[in-house]
C-alpha cells in the first residue's frame, strides 16, 4: 500500500506516492531523479548514499522514503546556489580531493552538515565527520584538507 | 621533446582537474545513473557449488513469473572469450568452476521481480572434486578445471601446460644460478604467502545493454577499456566491430576490476531477445566482490646467495599463483611476475619460474600493481632479512644491489635514466632513517622499515594509443580519446599536453572520451600506461595540429616555416612581434587575398605504439627491451605497534617516485597518497577469507578497508629522472604508488620487536602469536645456554 508523503528536498516542495519499503535513497535517486547520491554498498557502510536530514547527515540507503515526510532535505545538487559553488565544492576541487568521484556527493554533505553545525572544527573533528564515508581513491588526507581550507573561508 | 630544464607553460602544473565540477555537483552520470525509457533490469543466477556439471537448468517458473521478459542460460553465450586466454565464457555453459558464476540471467519489470525471479531458476549439478589452494591444484590426480586448455586459443607469449591446472609457466634463465649459489657466502631462503583481496572501487559493477532492431549493440558500461569490451564482444556474439558501440564515461574506481569484460557478456544477449529495449545489469556489493575480479592469491619462495659485501649473486624464485577459475587475464599477472621477479635489484645470475595455476576460487584479474605489491612483499622482505644477517643496513644493502644507470634487469635488459637511488635517498632521509624510533607508552613499540619497488606495462608489445583533436573555429578545441579518466587524472594531463603544444589555455580544451564509435582506438586503460601512451598520441596528435597551423600561417604572414611558432594562441613570427595571426583564423583553412579557401578544416591526428618492445626468449624469458619503460620508487614507514592488542598504527609513510616529469604534480602526488592507503589496507587488513572457494566476508561490515582514521602522516617526493621515450620525459606512476607499503610495514614490524609475518593481512592476532613463538624460543635459547 503506498504511502503519500510531503518534503522539501533542496529547497523545492514536492509530494510524492511510495511503498513503505522504499528506501530514502532509491527515491532520491529513481523517483526524483537526483542521481548525484550514490549507492555503494546498500548497507549503511560506505557512505556514498549521505544525504542531510533536517540538518543531520544520513545514510540515505538505511532510510525509508516515508520517514522523510514533513522533513527538509539536502543533496549534492542543493550545494551549489544559483551556480554559484559552495566553498566546499571549491575546496575539494582546488585541494584535488576528488579522483574518480563516486564517494564525493557522500563526502561533501558529511562535510557540509559538520561545517552547518561546527564552522571551525578541527582535525579531530572533521576525522570524525567523514569516518563513515570511505574512499578508495585519495588516502583522504586531501579531504581533510580541503575540508579545513573550506572551513576558515566561510 | 625531453624532459630537461625546459620552462613550461602547463606542463608540471598543478591544474585542477578538468572533469572536478561535474563530479562535485553531482552532475557526472555514472552507469547506474542513467535511466532510459522502457529499460528494464537484471540479474544474474549465481552458482552455490564450487565445482561441477550442470545437469539441467529449469527456468520456466522465472520464464512464467509476472514481469520477467527475458531468462538467459549459457546456451545463449556458449563461445569462449579470453583477453589473453581464451577459458571463459560470459555464463556457464556446461560447467561451473566457482561460487558465484554466473549460471543463468533475467531480465524484468523491476530490480524486485528480476531478484524474485532468480530465485526461482532450478539448477540441477553433479558436483565435481575442487581444488582450493594452488598445492592441491598441482598435485599429479588434481581434479582439473580446464581438461580441453590444450585446444584454447592463447597469446604466443604465454606457455599453458595441458593436461595440467597450469595455464601459465613464465620463466627467466639468466646466467647460471648453480654456479652463483656456488660462489655465495650466505644462501637464504624463505616463503611467503599472499592472500585474495578485492579492489573494492565505491562503484559497483554496471552495465546497459541495447540491441535496436537494425542489429547494432549498444552498451554503456563502468569499463577501464571500452576497445578491448568492444572485441570481446564482437568476438563472443559474432557481430562485426562497427555493430557494436560501447560507451563509458565516468567510472567510479577501477585498479583493474573493470579492465577487460565483467558483465557486459550477460547484458548483451538479455538486449538481444528484447530487441529495442535497454537492459541494466547493476551488481550489488557482495556480487560485485565475487563475481567480478579478484587479486590472485600468490606463494612466493625466494632463495638468495650474498657475499659478505652484500653484493648478490644469485635467485632462484619461484610463484604459485592461485588464479582462481579463469585466467584469461591471470595468465599475464604471472608473468608479470616472472619477468620482474627479483625486484627492482641487478643480480647476475637469476632463476624464475611463475606458475598460474587453476584454483575453484573466484576469478583473479588485474588488481592495481598487476603482481608487483605480490612478489614485492615477498623480495622486500626477504632483503631485510638477508641484510639482517650480515649485519648490513637494509637500505645500505639495497644501494648496493639497487639498478642503476647501465645495470641489468632480470632479462638482461640494460636500464639508462635510473632514479632508483635518488628516491632511496630522498625517501630515507624523509623518514629520518637510521634514527630510531622510541615509543613514549611502554606497553607499545615503534619500528622503521623500507621498501624498494618497480614495475613496467604488461601490455602487448604492439598495444596502441590514438588521439584526434579538433580545432574549433574559435580555438577552442575537442580532444577525442578513448583513454578513460578513472580518477587518475587521465584528462587533466592529456588536455595540459594539447594546451602547451598548441598554446591555448586548459580550459578551451574539451576532452571526449570513450566512445567506440568516435573516439579513436585506446589498447586498455590500465598498467599505468596512459599519460605514457595516450599521452605520446595526444602529443602526436597536437603536433599534428600545430604543423598544418604553421604552414597556414606562414603561407598568411609570407614568412618561412622555420621562423614562425605557436604563441599564447597566436601563429606568429619569432622575430617580428606584431606579425602574427590567430589560430581560430586559421582552424577552419585559409582564406586567399582572392577570396578562395585551401586546406580546410584542422584536424589533428596521432598515433602511437612504445617503440621496439620485443618478446623474450620462450625458454630463458631474456630480452633486451621486454617492456616499454620501468616506474620505479620506495616507501619508509614508521609504526607503532601496541604489544599487548597486536594492532599496528601507521605513523609516517614517506614515499619517493621517478615519474619522469609530473605532469601535473598534485595529481601525482593524490595519486601515491590514495596507493599508500590502499597498499596500508592491504597490509594491515585485507583478506578475502574463503571456505572450500565460498567467500565469507563480501561485504564492506566484514571486508574492512581503511577509513580517514587509518590514514598516516604522508610526505610524497617527485623524483625526475626522464624517460626518454616519454611525452616530456613522463613514465606512469599510478600502480607504482601502493607496491612498497605492505613489505615496508612488514620490515618496520620487526624493526619494532624483532618479529617477522610471512603472510598478508599483518592482523593483530598473527603479531601476538608471533611475540609469543619469540619468547618461546628466547626461553629455549636461555634453558640450553
Amino acid at each position: 500500500m503506498r504511502h503519500t508523503i510531503s518534503f522539501v528536498i533542496n529547497g523545492e516542495a514536492f509530494t510524492v506516492d511510495v511503498e513503505p519499503n522504499r528506501t530514502l535513497l532509491k527515491m532520491i535517486r529513481e523517483d526524483l531523479n537526483l542521481t548525484g547520491t550514490k549507492e555503494g554498498c546498500g548497507a549503511g557502510e560506505c557512505g556514498s548514499c549521505t544525504v542531510i536530514v533536517d540538518k543531520k547527515a544520513v545514510n540515505s540507503c538505511m532510510m525509508l522514503a516515508v520517514e522523510a515526510d514533513g522533513r527538509e532535505i539536502t543533496t549534492v545538487e542543493g550545494l551549489a546556489k544559483n551556480g554559484v559553488m559552495d566553498s566546499l565544492q571549491e575546496a575539494f576541487m582546488n585541494n584535488a580531493a576528488l579522483q574518480c568521484g563516486y564517494c564525493t556527493p557522500g563526502m561533501l554533505m558529511s562535510a557540509k552538515a559538520l561545517l552547518m553545525r561546527n564552522p571551525n572544527p578541527t582535525d579531530d573533528e572533521i576525522r570524525e565527520a567523514i569516518s563513515g564515508n570511505l574512499c578508495r581513491c585519495t588516502g583522504y588526507k586531501t579531504i581533510v584538507d580541503a575540508i579545513k581550507t573550506a572551513s576558515s573561508a566561510e | 621533446m625531453n624532459g630537461g630544464k625546459q620552462v613550461y607553460n602547463y606542463i608540471g602544473e598543478n591544474v585542477r582537474r578538468v572533469d572536478g565540477y561535474e563530479k562535485v555537483t553531482g552532475c557526472a552520470k555514472f552507469a547506474d545513473d542513467l535511466q532510459m525509457p522502457g529499460m528494464l533490469y537484471a540479474k544474474i543466477k549465481k552458482s552455490s557449488i564450487a565445482h561441477g556439471r550442470i545437469l539441467s537448468i529449469d527456468t520456466s517458473k522465472a520464464e512464467s513469473f509476472k514481469g520477467v521478459k527475458a531468462v538467459i542460460t549459457g546456451k545463449d553465450v556458449p563461445n569462449r572469450v579470453g583477453l589473453y586466454l581464451e577459458d571463459k565464457t560470459f555464463l556457464a555453459v556446461d560447467r561451473v568452476r566457482f561460487i558465484g558464476e554466473a549460471v543463468a540471467a533475467v531480465a524484468a519489470e523491476t530490480q524486485e521481480i528480476a531478484d524474485e525471479a532468480v530465485e526461482l531458476i532450478d539448477v540441477q549439478y553433479e558436483e565435481m572434486p575442487a581444488v582450493f589452494n594452488a598445492f592441491d591444484a598441482l598435485k599429479v590426480g588434481a581434479p582439473l578445471l580446464h581438461e580441453n586448455l590444450g585446444n584454447y586459443k592463447y597469446g604466443s607469449i604465454f606457455f599453458p601446460e595441458p593436461g595440467t591446472n597450469i595455464s601459465n609457466h613464465y620463466k627467466i634463465r639468466k646466467g647460471d644460478v648453480e654456479k652463483g649459489f656456488e660462489k655465495a657466502d650466505m644462501i637464504i631462503e624463505n616463503k611467503f604467502y599472499v592472500p585474495h583481496i578485492q579492489h573494492a572501487p565505491l562503484e559497483n559493477h554496471t552495465v546497459i545493454a541495447l540491441t535496436e532492431p537494425t542489429g547494432k549493440i549498444t552498451v554503456w558500461s563502468a569499463c577501464q577499456s571500452p576497445y578491448a569490451v568492444r572485441r570481446a564482444l564482437s568476438v563472443a556474439f559474432k557481430v562485426p566491430l562497427n555493430k557494436i558501440r560501447v560507451v563509458s564515461h565516468y567510472v567510479g574506481g577501477g585498479f583493474g576490476c573493470k579492465a577487460g569484460t565483467t558483465l557486459e557478456g550477460i547484458a548483451i544477449p538479455l538486449s538481444r531477445r528484447l530487441c529495442g529495449k535497454p537492459v541494466k545489469l547493476s551488481f550489488t556489493r557482495e556480487e560485485d566482490m565475487v563475481c567480478t575480479f579478484i587479486r590472485q592469491g600468490c606463494h612466493a619462495i625466494i632463495k638468495t646467495g650474498v657475499k659478505k659485501d652484500g653484493r648478490i649473486v644469485a635467485e632462484e624464485n619461484t610463484f604459485y599463483w592461485e588464479g582462481g577459475a579463469y585466467t584469461e587475464y591471470g595468465v599475464n599477472i604471472t608473468r608479470a611476475g616472472g619477468y620482474a621477479s627479483t625486484g627492482p635489484y641487478d643480480i647476475p645470475n637469476v632463476k624464475a619460474d611463475s606458475y598460474c595455476v587453476y584454483t575453484n576460487q573466484p576469478v583473479g584479474g588485474p588488481y592495481r600493481g598487476f603482481g608487483m605489491s605480490e612478489i614485492h612483499f615477498a623480495i622486500e622482505q626477504n632483503l631485510d632479512m638477508i641484510a639482517i644477517k650480515l649485519g648490513m643496513d637494509p637500505v645500505e644493502f639495497r644501494k648496493v644491489n639497487a639498478l642503476k644507470d647501465g645495470g641489468h634487469t632480470v632479462t638482461n635488459q640494460e636500464l639508462h635514466n635510473v632514479g632508483l637511488l635518488e628516491c632511496i635517498e630522498k625517501a630515507a632521509k624523509e623518514i629520518k632513517w637510521g634514527e630510531a624510533s622510541i615509543s613514549t607508552i611502554p606497553y607499545k613499540a615503534r619500528g622503521k622499515g623500507f621498501a624498494c619497488m618497480y614495475k613496467a606495462p604488461s601490455m602487448p608489445n604492439n598495444a596502441g594509443s590514438s588521439a584526434v583533436i579538433k580545432l574549433n573555429e574559435d580555438a577552442t578545441a575537442n580532444l577525442l580519446i578513448s583513454a578513460i579518466d578513472l580518477g587518475q587524472g587521465a584528462y587533466t594531463v592529456l588536455a595540459q599536453i594539447v594546451a602547451e603544444v598548441l598554446t591555448i589555455p586548459v580550459d578551451s580544451i574539451s576532452v571526449i572520451a570513450g566512445d567506440t564509435d568516435c573516439t579513436p582506438y585506446e589498447w586498455q586503460t590500465v598498467a599505468s600506461r596512459i599519460t605514457y601512451c595516450c599521452g605520446n598520441a595526444v602529443l602526436k596528435a597536437a603536433e599534428d595540429v600545430k604543423r598544418q597551423l604553421i604552414k597556414l600561417g606562414s603561407i598568411k604572414l609570407a614568412l618561412p616555416e622555420e621562423d614562425v611558432e605557436l604563441k599564447d594562441g597566436f601563429v606568429c613570427s619569432k622575430i617580428y612581434a606584431d606579425r602574427k595571426i590567430p589560430i581560430e583564423n586559421l582552424s577552419l583553412g585559409l582564406t586567399m587575398p582572392d577570396g578562395s579557401g585551401v586546406h580546410g578544416p584542422i584536424i589533428g591526428r596521432g598515433s602511437f605504439i612504445p617503440p621496439n618492445v620485443r618478446d623474450t626468449d620462450k625458454e630463458t624469458g631474456q630480452g633486451d627491451k621486454p617492456v616499454a619503460f620501468w616506474s620505479i620508487g620506495c616507501q619508509g614507514v614508521e609504526i607503532e605497534v601496541d604489544k599487548e592488542t597486536g594492532r599496528i598504527d601507521v605513523l609516517k609513510v614517506a614515499a619517493a617516485y621517478d615519474v619522469g616529469k609530473a605532469v601535473n604534480p598534485q595529481l601525482a602526488k593524490a595519486q601515491i597518497e590514495g596507493g599508500i592507503v590502499q597498499g596500508i589496507g592491504s597490509a594491515l587488513f585485507e583478506q578475502l577469507l574463503m571456505e572450500d572457494g565460498r567467500v565469507l566476508n563480501p561485504s564492506f561490515t566484514d571486508y574492512k578497508i581503511p577509513a580517514v582514521s587509518d590514514v598516516p602522516e604522508m610526505v610524497v617526493n617527485l623524483v625526475e629522472v626522464p624517460e626518454i621515450t616519454g611525452p616530456f620525459g613522463a613514465r606512469g606512476v599510478g600502480e607504482a604508488a601502493m607496491v612498497p607499503t605492505a613489505p615496508a610495514i612488514a620490515n618496520a614490524l620487526y624493526d619494532a620487536l624483532g618479529i617477522r609475518v610471512n603472510t598478508l593481512p599483518i592482523i593483530p592476532e598473527k603479531v601476538l602469536h608471533a611475540l609469543k613463538e619469540k619468547r618461546i624460543n628466547e626461553c629455549k635459547a636461555d634453558i640450553y645456554d
